[in-house]
This record gives C-alpha cells, structure tokens and sequence, in this order.
C-alpha cells in the first residue's frame, strides 16, 4: 500500500505517496519526472543514479524512497541558480569533460559532494571521489581535470 | 568574453564559394574548425535537461519486461501465462503463441529466426514478455509466468566446439565458415628470412557495456508507430522495425535524439525494439521497454573472443618476409562475424609481400554478437603487435625502428592495392616517441641491476582501421531564416562523439553564422533526413561534407538573390562579414538579413548530398601508442603510469571532442588488457557468470594512468573529402591492449599472450618463469 513521504528536493518541499519497495530513483524518475536521475544498473554498480542526501552522495538506486522521509535532497537538476550553471558543470563543459553525458550527472554530483567536504582536493583524492561513478566514453581524465579546476 | 561572442560580434569572412556543380577547395584557415569549442549540447548533457529515451515519459505510459530463457540451450514445452495475465496492473502478455507475435527475426542473413523462437539457442533469449501499470508489476508478472522447457545440451567455448560430439547449435558441425586469404609465397617468404618466430595468443570476450541501457519506448497512433530508441541510427532501426512488422517505413518513426553509448551494440534494433511495439499494440497504450543489466550482458552483443596463431618472418634488417596468421572465433548462436577483420592488421598493415590468413568461425550457445568498436582489430593487434616487438627483440631492432622499415604507402589487403590518400603512420610513430621520450624510457627500463620486486617496462603498439573515410549516402538540409539563424537538419545520431558540436562548427565556418544562432534537429526519421548509423568511425567524414556542401548551396541561393538586388552577375560577387558585394567594390554591399527577396520567402533551404569518396583510394586512419607500466613481481599487479597516443585522423575538427575519444579509447582498450572478460559456466550449466558491472570490471578513475596524451598528427587529407577528415573513435582503441602487454614484457620478460591481463596470470607466469630459472 502506498504511503505518503515529506522530503525536501532541490530546496522544494515534496509530498509522495510511494510504493514501500520504490527505489528513490524510479520515485524521482516516475513519480516527479526528474530524469536527469539517471538508471545504469540498478544494483549501485556504476553510479549513474547519485544523488546527495543529507550531504552524503548516494546510489539512490540502493535506497528505498521511503528512507527519503524527512531528508533533504539534492538532484541534477538543483544545482542551477539564477546566477547560472553551478561552477562544476561549467568547468566539464569548459574542460570537455562530457562524451554521451549519460554518467555526467551522477558525476557532477559526486563531484559536488566531494568539493563540498574538500574545496582542494588532490588528485588522487578526486579520483577517489568519483570511483563510484563509471564512465564508458571519457576515460576520466578531463572530468578530473575539470573537478581540478573547479577546486583551485 | 568567449571565443563564441567574439565571433558573433565582430563577423568574420567565409570561404569562397564555388559555383554549382564545382567542387569546393579545400579550407584554407579556420575559424572555428578546428579549435577547442565546448560542445553545442553540453549545457542539456550537464544540467539534467537532455532526455535520453530511457527519460521518455509518455501520458498514460506503462512498462514492459521480458522473461528470458535461463538455459543456453532448451526447447520451450509450454508457456503457461494464465496467472501473470491476471497479475494486479497487467496490460499484456505476449508469446510464441500469440498471432501477431509470430514474427520472422533475422539475426543475420543466413540465420533466420523468430521473436519467440521455441528453440532456444542461448541463454537470454526472449520467450515470453509483459506490460504492466508500474515496472514493479511488469517484474511480479514475469516472475508468475510458467514455463516448461526441453534443457539440451550445450556447447558455450569455441574451443570445445568443434570436439567430436560437441553438442551442434544448428543441427550440422558448429563450423559456420571459413575464410582464407593468400598473397605471395609464404613458404618461400620463411625460407628467406633470418629469424621465423610462431606463436599462439587468445582475446577474451569484452562486453559493450555502454551506460545507457538499451530499449525503447513505443506509441502507436493509429496505424502509425513512434519508437524513442537509444539508438547509433535511427533509420537503421526504422528500417529493421518496418519489414518485422510489414508496415511501410512512413509508418514508422523512429526518434532518438541523444543516448547513452553504444558502441557498436546499437546500430541495429532489438527484438526488445519489436516486443515492445507489440506490447504497445495489444494493450493500446504507450509501453517503456528498458533491458535490466543483466539483459544487456546476455542478449545484445559482444566483441567475440579469439584464438589466433601467427608465424613471422624478418630478415636482419628488419624487411618482414612472410606472416602466416590463423583464428577461430564465434559469434555465439547466430553468424555474427566471429571473426570478422581479426586478420585484417596482419593483412593491411606493414609492407610484407608473402601473407596467408584463414579464420573459421564456430556457432555455440552464447548471445549473438554485434559489431564492438574497431571489430576483429584489436584481437589482431594483440598478436600482430605482440609479434612485432618480439621480432624486434630477436633482430635486436628498437620496436619502433621496426616499424619504421615497413610502412606501406598503399593498401595491400584491399582489391586493387589502392594507394592511401595520406598516411601518417610514419608522423604517428615519430611524433609519438619523441613525446614519449621512447629512447630515455626503454633505456631506463633496459637498465641492468635492477633488482626490488618492483620493475618498470616500456611498450608501443600501431595500428590503422579498415575504412575511416565515410561514404555516401547522406543528405543534410540547412534553413537559413531572415534573422541570420540557421537550422541544420540531419538524420545521424550523436553518439557522444561530438558529431552535432562538428557539424555546426562546419556549417559556422562556411557561413559566418555565430554558433549560438544554429540549431541542431537530428535523429527523427520522422523530421529529419536520411542517414546510416552513426559507427564505423564513418560518421564526421561521412556527414561534415554533406553539411559543407548544404551551407554551400545556401551560400549560391544568396549570392543569387544578392545579385539580382544589386543588378550584378552573381560570380562577381563575394561574401564579407555577413553582407554580400561586388569583389572589385567592397562598399557597394547589401546585409544578407536585408535581402529582399530572403524576406519575402522567409527561409533559403540548402540541400547537401554526401558525394562519392575519390576513386581508387584507399582512405584509413593510423595511430601509434606508448605505454609505461610498473609491474609488482610479488602480487603480479600491473600499474600503467601513463599513455601517449598518435593519431592520424586526417584534419582535427573539434580538439575536445578529439581528445576526448582518444583517452576514452584508450580506457576501453585498458579493459580489455586487464579487466575485461565474459566468464561462462562452461562444464555445469553453461549460464554467464559475471553478468553485472560488480563481477565484470570496467576501468574506473582509479584504473586509468594519470597522465594520458592525446596528440594529433594534425594533416588535412585533402583527397579524402572536404573537410579533409578520416575517422577517429575505432582506431583509439585497438593498440592499446598490446602496447600495454609489449610494456609488461619489457618489465618482466613475461609474454602475456591471453588476455586479461590479471594479477592471477601473471602472478602464475611469474612463478613458472622462476622454476624454470
């Protein structure tokens, strides 16, 4: 039976009735049309569904919509302002640090998350931070350079 | 202030246009081709807003899933669908019993089949498939279906295939073909050389894998189907889906806008593509059809493995007198090109006047293949590569001096011996090792007294690709609108290639538009103009031509309205900054946005067609990589510390984009060295065992050198077409594998002949090489 969850989306109150066994990626998929969530595996492999929850990047694929309850998310799609593009997705535009751009978002974020902890982070502390994430086009090296550029 | 509004501001002069029916000259300098522009999408790829047809959310859209056959080999009894049919949320259930799913399914030519075959030939294959309200219920729906089923034998390794009694995957011997190929006197070739060295390598099945899953959503109007596919060629699926279902290709629409990867494995359409336009059908209502994973692994394609053997010779100085290659591989259940241009390296790409080549290629009971960027070329490289440095070692000859001594200036494996119409293998190689520093680094590696367990080596591999010129056909429209914006309009799909970022840098150059006023409508067989699947490294020769010759033809229309306002012959008359005038009086010019008569009609079309490659030429790509590696003796773990990779891929057309598809090449070519692999139950149950990226491993950030150099060997190849761009995305990938092995060589002294290249055999290889002393 579906049950009714508050959580907090890009700074915007939701209410959702959700399924007790709905990933919150189908629920951010289906329920709101955030698709800019995007669905790779569906098993945490390969972090194309990260989202940041409470500060902490996630498979959202691994967490169930109802442990979104009363949490505070943050999508793709939250990381614009009026003043633009937030300065990551600036910089893997910049830098050419997209191919197919369908890991790019689940990228960014764990990217975000990562600067948002450690505004200079070393290379090697970047590569950590985005080993979750797969890539099949980019091999890597310009979405580094670009989260490099951002930390400086 | 950016490059773009620079442009748009101050208004730069175009190449000159040639009058109709003469060929346009090459470009003299570039304004935008050519440079480093972030792409025309970047802003949708990063913000969330681009919507890949796994995104596609349709009013009153439900979900289809499909049951699978578990076995590699069965007959299906009996599907019992009685009880999923009436599962909570169930829209339709579809089988090999329901009318119109009796359909004929082509695998291949020579291999026809249907969409539910009841004679199941691998593991993953269709039998039943259901549409419900939510995803959740589709899955509970599949999970209430019955199916009895006949398990058979099966045979699942090529190796095992062609034993007596192996079990027959088309009710004869499992071998599907063999192709052979001879030039010269082989034998006589051994005879003269100095040293004949032979050897037996294997390449393990590598998976596609691409991040998007594959998939569609489908909606009928009427007797009118719409397919959203992540697609490499929407015409290609359009096609495919229109003589399964007989219904005229106007009927059929096929939109796929952006997606995410392919590599090969969607160039065509799936069954998926089909069971979903049935489902679709049957329960009135838009139907979402995504393969799980694990589907992906099963059902749409892979690199086949290969087992190659080649015996070389070489005289002292280096002149190669014979190579003798063999292989077999499969393309799982269905002819799927189980060997399909493995032999083309050995054939094509050093100076060698005596060649033989025989590939057999075996049915077993896996998932058909599909083509994997660069097909058959990096199982060739791995032993042609491999074979070269030891050839070098055993004539005491630097491997890229070897190479050196014999690069053909003309095609040796393809009918008529064309000449290339530029190689740059030679520049590839040169450039490569001097940004490499070869010489420094392979006498550090080759330093006596090295002891720890730790040791350092060395390698390079090169290699071209088959075809990289392009072809016709493909048709390319450009609206220009009085306002001085363009519209391109062109049916290729962007792979994630950059393919839309070039052709409007194209269009930008020859017409003086700023980037920011042209819009892209591609990929719609609905809307937008013919085009062949974006693959084969075919796409940028292919369709940067056509969109040349389109905004040309825009260019003819405006100097022919021009010169009837100004009351002058048109051939007078030259473009400047965005107006039009006399070339002898500068001052006499009419704005393009003024013209009257552009006003009055509101848009000037310009059609380009893709015209034919120049005649008896070969047009191939080239490239070179360099690779240093650091072996741990004691655990057999391989650290690459950094690549540089040539390539001659004619004129650069985008610096990111080309970059970009260098070291992501190189990442696909380091899976296949070192993760990559299918692992199948091959005695027990013949299922696949590592269907998941947990289980099989992609590279990731912390798998990749740090220091990876793309660096073009910038030539524009006049002859090959317009722009005078070869292609780029397959031959990135195909040293990399042997480069990577030639460098473990040159640590350990171990030749790595199997792939992957894993801790485990390495370590086992270690331990024998110390036993034996």
């Amino acid at each position: 039976m579906k049950r009714i969850i508050q959580l907090t989306i890009n700074d915007k109150e939701y209410e959702v009735a959700v399924e007790p066994n709905q990933t919150l990626t189908d629920m951010l998929r289906y329920e709101l049309g955030l698709t800019g969530t995007k669905k790779g595996c569906e098993v945490g492999d390969c972090g194309s569904c990260t989202v940041i929850m409470d500060g902490i990047p996630v498979n959202s694929c691994l967490v169930l919509a109802m442990q979104a309850n009363g949490r505070k998310i943050t999508t793709i799609e939250g990381l614009e302002t009026e003043k633009g593009m937030h300065p990551i997705q600036k910089a893997f535009v910049e830098k050419g640090a997209i191919q197919c751009g369908f890991c790019t978002p689940g990228m960014i974020l764990s990217s975000k998350s990562l600067l948002d902890k450690n505004p200079n982070p070393t290379e090697e502390e970047i590569r950590a931070g985005i080993s979750g994430n797969l890539c099949r086009c980019t091999g890597y090296q310009k979405i580094v350079d670009a989260v490099k550029s951002v930390g400086k | 202030m950016s490059k773009k509004e620079i442009y748009a501001v101050k208004g730069l002069s175009v190449p000159e246009t040639p009058a109709s029916a003469q060929e346009p000259k090459p470009w003299k300098q570039t304004q935008m081709v050519g440079k480093g522009i972030p792409r025309v999408d970047a802003y949708e790829r990063v913000s969330g807003t681009a919507v890949y047809p796994s995104d596609v959310l349709l009013p009153d859209m439900i979900y289809g899933a499909v049951l699978r056959c578990p076995h590699p080999h069965a007959q299906v009894k009996k599907v019992d669908v009685e009880a999923a049919s009436k599962m909570p949320g169930v829209r339709a259930v579809i089988t090999g019993d329901t009318p119109e799913a009796r359909v004929e399914w082509t695998y291949s030519k020579e291999a026809r089949s249907s969409l539910f075959d009841p004679h199941c030939r691998f593991e993953g294959e269709p039998v039943a498939a259901v549409a419900a309200e939510t995803p959740y219920q589709a899955e509970d729906a599949l999970r209430a279906i019955r199916v009895e089923y006949d398990v058979l034998p099966f045979v699942v390794d090529e190796r095992d295939a062609l034993k007596e009694n192996a079990p027959s995957v088309h009710g004869a011997g499992n071998v599907l073909k063999t192709e052979k190929y001879e030039r010269g006197q082989v034998d006589r070739g051994f005879r003269e050389a100095d040293v004949v060295l032979e050897e037996n390598y294997r390449t393990e099945c590598q998976l596609h894998t691409p991040m998007e899953l594959h998939g569609c959503v489908a909606k009928w109007d009427g007797d009118r189907l719409t397919l959203w596919e992540s697609t490499q060629g929407v015409y290609a699926v359009q096609a495919e889906v229109a003589e399964v279902l007989k219904l005229p290709l106007s009927k059929v629409r096929v939109v796929g806008h952006y997606m995410g990867g392919g590599f090969g494995s969607k160039l065509k359409a799936g069954k998926y593509t089909v069971i979903a336009a049935l489902l679709a059908k049957k329960s009135a209502r838009p139907v979402k059809l995504f393969l799980t994973r694990e589907e992906t692994y099963l059902a749409v394609g892979n690199r086949p493995p290969n087992n190659m053997r080649l015996k070389a010779g070489v005289k002292k100085d280096g002149t190669l007198t014979a190579l003798d290659f063999s292989c077999t591989g499969t393309g799982g259940a269905y002819p799927s090109g189980g060997t399909s241009l493995v032999d083309w390296l050995v054939r094509d790409l050093y100076k060698c006047p005596n060649v033989r080549t025989e590939c057999t290629d075996i049915a077993i009971h896996t998932g058909p293949a599909r083509p994997f960027r660069a097909p058959g070329h990096p199982q060739g490289a791995w032993v042609l590569e491999q074979m070269m440095d030891a050839l070098a070692e055993a004539i005491k000859m630097d491997p890229v001096e070897l190479r050196l001594k014999n690069i053909p200036n003309f095609s040796q494996g393809k009918e008529g011996n064309p000449p290339y119409s530029s190689t740059g293998l030679k520049q590839c190689l040169e450039e490569g090792a001097k940004a490499f520093q070869w010489k420094v680094a392979r006498s550090k590696a080759l330093a006596p007294g090295e002891t720890g367990r730790i040791k350092r080596g060395v390698g390079m591999a090169s290699c071209l690709w088959v075809v990289g010129g392009g072809w016709p056909p493909s048709t390319v429209i450009l609206k220009l609108f009085p306002d001085g914006s363009l519209n391109l309009n062109m049916g290729a799909s962007d792979i994630g290639t950059g393919t839309k970022t070039v052709m409007a840098l194209v269009a930008a150059e020859e017409l003086g538009i700023p980037l920011g006023k042209i819009e892209i409508e591609h990929a719609d067989t609905g809307t937008t103009q013919y085009a062949t699947p974006s693959g084969g490294s075919k796409t940028v020769p292919t369709e940067a031509p056509t969109v040349r010759a389109a905004a040309i033809s825009v260019k003819q229309q405006l100097l022919e309205m021009a010169s009837k306002e100004l009351k002058l012959d048109a051939a007078s008359l030259v473009f400047q900054e965005g107006s039009i005038a006399p070339a002898k009086d500068p001052s006499k010019s009419v704005k393009i946005t003024d013209l009257s008569e552009l006003k009055k009609r509101g848009v000037v079309v310009g059609i380009g067609y893709r015209g034919p490659n120049p005649e008896n030429k070969a047009i191939i790509p080239f490239a070179a990589q360099f690779c240093e590696v650091e072996v741990n003796t004691k655990t057999g773990e391989v650290k690459i510390l950094r690549f540089v990779s040539t390539n001659d891929s004619g004129r650069v057309m985008d610096r990111l984009t080309y970059d970009s598809q260098v070291i992501g090449g190189i990442t696909m070519g380091i899976g296949l060295a070192m993760t990559e692999y299918r692992v199948l139950d091959r005695d027990q149950t013949g299922r696949m065992l590592n269907r998941n990226w947990h289980d099989y491993k992609l590279p990731t950030a912390l798998d990749v050198p740090l220091e990876m150099t793309s660096l073009p060997v910038d030539r524009e190849d006049s002859q090959a077409n317009s722009v005078g761009a070869k292609g780029l995305g397959e031959p990135v990938t195909i040293p990399t594998a042997p480069a990577i092995a030639n460098a473990v060589y040159n640590a350990t002294g171990i030749r790595i002949t199997e792939t992957p290249i894993s801790p485990e055999r390495l370590c086992r290889l270690l331990a024998e090489k110390r036993k034996e002393g």
